[in-house]
């Protein structure tokens, strides 16, 4: 690793004002195990780290008027074994726990995951599905960005210089919203998915019909994949086995996954059929009649 | 460029002046000479480098010791008691939880820490914590006898 400067401000302003003096030559670290990887591979080469860690309460996780407040720098294994978290958004607890290992969600966080636009990573999908927003506070203002719009292309975020995500901002499912998180790891388990799946769906009270359904999918393109389509397929319908069948093999139009060491974009894109199909039958078992 | 950052390793207060690049891991084999912990991957992924920093497992190879000015750090040095072995080092040599060796180090240091967090952890949690603690030598079964045997005798 080259040398650079670092500086661990103790507040967010000054952390700020830093970003916006130093311009692209700094970057924001907060656990680093993004980061620090992509600097010891010398893919990029800043000149000073500005740490968050020592900011106070940005690693808050709280739930205010219904919605969950997570701070940018909880750990993924905070969020993972918060109550409120496990009780209320149970999706996101399952999401979180499944991320790499212990000592890597022991180190990294919340807004760090976000904020590297690595379209392998487990969280985005999960809180597309949520519809959750992302907040951005740069030194001259703040705006909230819904997390499914954050994704520009491989890597990259629509976080611009001198902005810093703060928090992200969880509504509470719908009630009686079923729910589903899948991850297919054909080779170890603390692997990146091949393809990973979010669902959150709600039934029309008494009857089969599907009120409202949000499908999302990691490992499946360059950002995290919304599957439009397939919700509009099944918006209003019957959930019949057949319509869920239909529903999913939309899916494959909506990705387009990225070939590697864990198979070919064809083969991905038929997984991501298979497993959006699963994500949707679990969501359906687990939504109130 | 170079910063003074204070730590308490195995108990006791430190203060180091380091460049801000210089890895956890470097910092303590280098410059403290604390060689039980090892360096694998340096990527993260393989285990060998695990210590606790304020109690928790995380990976010393791609962590700049600047990140953990302030914090309590552990290793495998820092277990043994006026001599006494750990109840997990004890149990890592009696029931055979090593071969080279080279990944006991970090094995034990998560291990540790999965204890001190739920000391009487089933079969499963214990392979679900240890997932990401690889063995070269492929001995897991021995590794896990050994912190089931370690959890019983911490009862």
């Amino acid at each position: 690793m080259i040398d650079f400067d670092y500086r661990a401000p103790t507040s967010l302003d000054e952390a700020l004002a830093l970003l916006q003096q130093h311009g692209e030559s700094a970057r924001v670290v907060a656990g680093g195990t993004a980061l620090v990887i992509m600097m010891k591979q010398r893919l990029v080469q800043p000149e000073l780290l500005v740490s968050l860690r020592r900011v106070p309460e940005l690693d808050a996780i709280r739930a205010d008027n219904g919605t969950l407040r997570l701070g940018a720098t909880a750990t993924h294994r905070a969020v993972e074994t918060h109550p409120v978290v496990r009780e209320r958004w149970p999706l996101l607890a399952e999401t979180f726990h499944h991320v790499a290992t212990v000592r890597i969600r022991n180190m990294a966080t919340v807004g760090g995951s976000l904020a590297h636009g690595d379209p392998n990573q487990d969280p985005p999908p999960a809180l597309i599905a949520l519809d959750a927003r992302a907040r951005l506070r740069s030194a001259t203002g703040e705006r909230e960005v819904p997390v499914r719009e954050l994704f520009l292309d491989y890597y990259e975020t629509d976080v611009r210089p001198g902005e810093v995500l703060t928090e992200v901002l969880v509504p509470t499912p719908p009630p009686g919203a079923g729910w589903a998180w899948v991850k297919f790891l054909p080779r170890t388990a603390d692997d990146y998915a091949t393809v990973s799946v979010a669902c959150l769906l709600t039934r029309e009270p008494g009857t089969q019909r599907c009120r409202d359904v949000r499908l999302a999918l990691g490992s499946a393109g360059t950002t995290p994949v919304r599957a439009e389509a397939a919700e509009a397929a099944l918006r209003g319908e019957d959930l019949t086995p057949a319509r869920l069948r239909e529903a999913a093999q939309l899916v494959a139009d909506a990705v387009d996954p990225i070939a590697d060491f864990r198979g070919s974009s064809e083969y991905k894109r038929e997984m991501a059929v298979v497993w959006a199909r699963r994500a949707l039958e679990q969501a359906l078992a687990r939504a109130a009649a | 460029m170079e910063q003074t950052i204070r730590l308490r390793i195995n108990g006791e207060p430190k203060e180091l002046t380091v460049r801000p690049r210089r890895l956890l891991v470097d910092l303590l084999r280098y410059d403290l000479g604390l060689t039980g912990t090892k360096e694998g991957c340096s990527v993260g992924v393989c285990g060998a480098c695990t210590v606790l920093v304020n109690g928790k497992n995380i990976a010393s190879c791609i962590t700049p010791a600047v990140f953990v000015d302030g914090c309590d750090i552990t290793t495998i040095e820092g277990l043994a008691e006026d001599g006494r072995l750990h109840p997990l080092q004890q149990a890592f040599i009696d029931y055979g939880g090593f071969q080279c060796g080279i990944c006991t180090p970090g094995q034990i240091m998560a291990a540790k820490a999965l204890l001190d967090e739920n000391p009487h952890p089933t079969e499963a949690e214990i392979k679900e914590w240890m997932m990401g603690n690889l063995c070269r030598c492929t001995g897991y079964y021995k590794i896990l006898d050994s912190i089931k045997a370690a959890a019983g005798s911490e009862a």
